[in-house]
This record gives structure tokens, sequence and C-alpha cells, in this order.
């Protein structure tokens, strides 16, 4: 993967913007008493810089970091997932496997890559693994919730989370070597459309969409930030695959699936009685609360993408040869 | 030296972070806090401020504490941990006469005044111990601390530490024992003001 001039601009537009966004709340800090509000405003962009320094020097070391950083979140988001959800003794010796294993040898299969691996490990064998593990342990009080908890964990935080990463492997015809710009969009577009909402919510948010889930969720918030953020990713178009009028749907699914990713990932953080994740980003929250909404718009827009170009991610990244020789290791010999 | 290199990698294991404002006192501290896990004085240890952490010991269970080369050498050596007898108490072999040398030294103590690690997360009734320590050595502050999800990290019986977020909260001093005041009362005090520092069940 070469850095085009296409993604440094990319990463230009963000430094700019948030290079206003600085601006602007020390302005706006300097002409009012603090708030709270205003505290935790400022602290947001702070947060910002780091995440976005983050986020670039990883897409700068190529394919390697790319899938660090992802295996990285992960792990932290998954941490933060668990911490929240309580977990007898009887679930230690399922966590360490969850974490251990399966965790890094997913990512291991999808760094590789070896495509059908990556789709049915985590749902057909970590979901095999991780109640065989439990009921060994023997304990067996709401052994079916606590189940369904871990592999809930596990699918948004691990395999979700992982479809990220995977968008540098997607073999689009005329668009090979670039797609790291692909990754830029969809963490751009996504993250654009939680902070229009949150802006157009805060300034004329009137009506809440689920007040019992997440009360900050407005319709106004939705339409006028979505309507901006899927504006912010159809300007971008030519650092897509995609045509503008292709680009546009796609920024809309990206709003759409990213709102209703963000509205499910509440209603799980308030059935677990807490309001925020976890307290590893300043003014954030936690990890999980900046990547809700990717949770759920990664995997979908990957899937879309690849119907659209009609890519056949199978035969590209098919099983590797190494692989027959582990499962028929007289071959070596005969 | 192997301090420095420790600490960092326990808070980052147990998800916690120095307690940058925890003051410093002019006479001699005792932490008081709950036990759930053997993590529990290494993740005090680590979260404290360098100048506190060099200046503190851990009260631990001689007859763990001295089995095994690592473990005796982990507890002597890195943890600098006073090794108290739990059995066979004596005149001759009293844990308390230890406490106060180390206090008496200016070195303040991480107690766990429940005596083993509690089970069901729920903080025991402390042991009478802590009573005979603050009668003999008055001059000592005692600060309460909260340890939350230590033991989902390394429960008791396990070995493979997991990588839950774990939290540590300082309390304010407690209120010096009271002239009149009995030793149920001012062990339930000190339980209480421990527990109150977690979060709400």
């Amino acid at each position: 993967m070469t850095i085009d001039r296409n993604l440094l601009i990319l990463f230009g537009g963000v430094i700019v913007a948030l290079s206003l966004a600085t601006v602007i709340t020390a302005l706006i800090r300097r002409s009012q008493t603090d708030s709270p509000v205003l505290e935790n405003l400022s602290q947001r962009v702070n947060a910002w810089w780091a995440m976005v320094a983050v986020f670039g020097v990883s897409l700068a070391l190529g394919r390697n970091g790319v899938f660090l950083f992802y295996a990285g979140l992960s792990f932290l988001a998954l941490r933060e997932f668990i911490t929240l959800t309580p977990t007898p003794r009887g679930d230690h010796r399922t966590l360490a496997w969850i974490f251990f294993a399966i965790l890094p040898v997913h990512f291991l299969f999808a760094w590789a890559p070896w495509y059908s691996m990556f789709l049915i490990f985590i749902p057909v064998y970590a979901f095999v693994l991780i109640p065989i593990r439990s009921a060994l342990a023997g304990d067996t009080r709401n052994f079916l919730e606590r189940t369904a908890k871990l592999q809930w964990g596990v699918l948004t935080c691990v395999y979700f989370l992982s479809y990220l990463p995977m968008m540098l492997y997607l073999p689009i015809e005329g668009y090979e070597g670039q797609n790291a710009k692909l990754l830029f969009f969809v963490v751009l577009v996504t993250q654009a459309s939680d902070i229009l909402q949150y802006i157009f919510g805060k300034l004329w948010g009137r009506t809440p969409i689920a007040p019992g889930v997440s009360p900050g969720k407005t319709r106004e918030g939705l339409i006028y930030g979505g309507l901006a953020a899927a504006g912010v990713g159809t300007a971008l178009w030519w650092a897509t695959p995609f045509p503008p009028l292709p680009a546009a749907g796609m920024s809309l699914l990206l709003v759409l699936v990213g709102f209703l990713g963000g509205l499910v990932m509440s209603a799980v953080k308030r059935s677990l009685n807490a309001k925020d994740w976890g307290r590893g980003i300043p003014g954030h929250g936690g990890v999980l609360d900046r990547l809700d909404s990717l949770l759920f718009s990664a995997p979908v827009f990957f899937h879309v993408t690849g119907y659209y170009f009609a890519t056949d991610m199978y035969a590209t990244y098919a099983q590797p040869a190494w692989f027959e020789l582990i499962l028929q290791p007289w071959k070596l010999i005969w | 030296m192997i301090a420095a290199l420790v600490a960092p990698l326990v808070r980052l294991l147990a998800g916690v972070h120095v307690q940058q404002d925890l003051a410093i006192p002019e006479q001699v501290r005792i932490y008081i806090a709950n036990h759930s896990s053997h993590l529990d004085f290494v993740v005090i240890w680590a979260v404290l401020p360098p100048a506190l952490r060099v200046r503190c010991r851990p009260v631990a269970a001689a007859d763990y504490w001295s089995r095994g080369l690592v473990r005796k050498r982990l507890a002597t050596d890195l943890f600098r941990a006073v090794l108290v007898p739990r059995e066979d108490i004596s005149r001759q072999n009293n844990p308390l006469d230890l406490m106060i040398s180390a206090l008496g030294n200016n070195q303040d103590l991480i107690l766990f005044p429940e005596g083993t690690r509690s089970a069901d997360g729920t903080v025991h009734p402390f042991r009478p111990g802590l009573f005979h320590l603050v009668r003999r050595f008055p001059a000592a502050e005692i600060l309460p601390v909260n340890l939350e999800n230590l033991s989902r990290i390394l429960p008791k019986g396990e070995f493979l530490p997991v990588p839950i977020l774990g939290r540590v909260t300082f309390g304010s001093p407690m209120t010096p024992l009271g002239k009149d005041e009995t030793k149920a009362a001012f062990l339930e005090r000190c339980r209480k003001g421990v527990e109150a520092l977690g979060s709400p069940v």
C-alpha cells in the first residue's frame, strides 16, 4: 500500500477541520463563562487530535500497522464490554480463551487473509468454543444469558470491528492499491455523522427519537446532521471507487446504519446500567463510545460495496496451501 | 529499577491510573483496603505516586508469601512486604510488633483488615488487629481504599489474569480512634469507610 496524493488531501482536510474546531472552541471559551459543556467540548476536540494522529500513523505503517491497530482497538473495546458485563468466576477460563486465543487468531485469519475463515471463525468456531468452555467450568446459573453476553461482546467488538481493516482487501478493479482511502472514507463519514448529529442536535434538536435509550439523539439532529455528513461523503466521491451518485447512496447508508448501531449500543449500555462504556478517552467516555456507530456500519458497508463491484473475495483470498498440510500431514511424506 | 518497569505493566493490565492527586502526609499512613485477589496490594502499590510507593510496605501472610523462592523474592525484594505470621501467635511471634516497627521507621503500611480474600465481593467484618495497631500507634493516618473488579481479573485459585478494567478509589483519612470508641464500633466504622467508596451495587 503506497500513500497516494488523494489520501494526503483527505488527511489535510481533516486537519483543517480539526484546527477550525480548536480555534472556534477557544473563541467560545474566551467569550463565555466556563461551563461543564464547554469543558467537555474542548476535551473532546483535544481527544480528536490524538485519535486522528493514531489513525494516521496506523495507515502510514501500511497493512500490518492497520491490522495491529484494529486488533488493539478490538482488545480495548472488548475489555470495556466485558468489564461492564457481570461475569461470575465460572467464566474466568472462557474469558481467558476469548482475550488470548479467539481475538488474536481471528485477526490472524483476517490479516492473512483467508476470507472464508475470516467470515466463519467467530460465528462458528468461537461460538462453539465459548459455551463449551463455560459448561466445562460447571456453573449453570444464568448460563444462557452469560453465554449470550460473551458471544455478543465477541461479535460486536471483535468480528464487526475487524471489517474495518478488511476494507484494505476488497478487490475492486481500477482501485488496486488505493483501498486505504476506502477505510478512511468509512471512518470519516461515520464519525462526521456522529459529530454533526451531535452539533445539530444541540442547536435545533427538539424531538427525541428514543428518549429511553439515548435522550441526546433527536430527529432534527439525525436529519440535518445526517444529511450534512452524507454531503461530506458525496463531496469526497473522488477518493472512493464510486461515481458521485452511488457515493451519496453509500454515505447515506453509513449515516443510517451508523446511527442505528449507535442506538443499539446505547440500549446495550443502558441494560448494563452504565452511562459511558469506560473512561479511556477524555471527554468521550470509553473506546466503545467512539466506535459504537462504526461497529454496525463497517460490516454492512463492506458487503454492499462487495456486491456493487461484484468482488470475489473467496477466489481472491482462498484457503492457503499450508492449511491443507496441517489437515493432511501425511502428504508431506507421500 | 525493576519497580519502575513492573508498576506501569501492572497498571496496564489492571486498567488503572496513577493517583497523581494523592496527598503526601507528614505522618505515616496505613492504607486499609478490601481484599479479593492476590493482585490487591500489587495494584495499590502500582497506582501510588513514586514518592509514596517507595515508602509503603504491604502487610502479607508469611505462610503464603514465604513459600517458594520466586514468591519470597517478589514479596521481600520487590514489594518489601512485611510478612506476618497468621498462626502460632505468641508474645515472641507477634504480627503487631513487626508492623509497629515498620511504622516507626516512617514506612506506610498496606493492610487488608478482612484477613483473607473475600469470594463474594462484599467487604467482610474487619479483624481486631487494626484496632490494636491504631491504639499502639495513634499517630498514623488511616486512609480507606476501595478495590473493584480485581477479583475478576485474577480470582482466587486462578493463575492467568484476564484484562478486565479494575478500579482503585482512595478516600479521605478516617477520623482518629475516639477516646471512648469501642473496638467493634471502630472496626465497623473503618469497614464502612472502605465499603462506601465502592460503586453502589
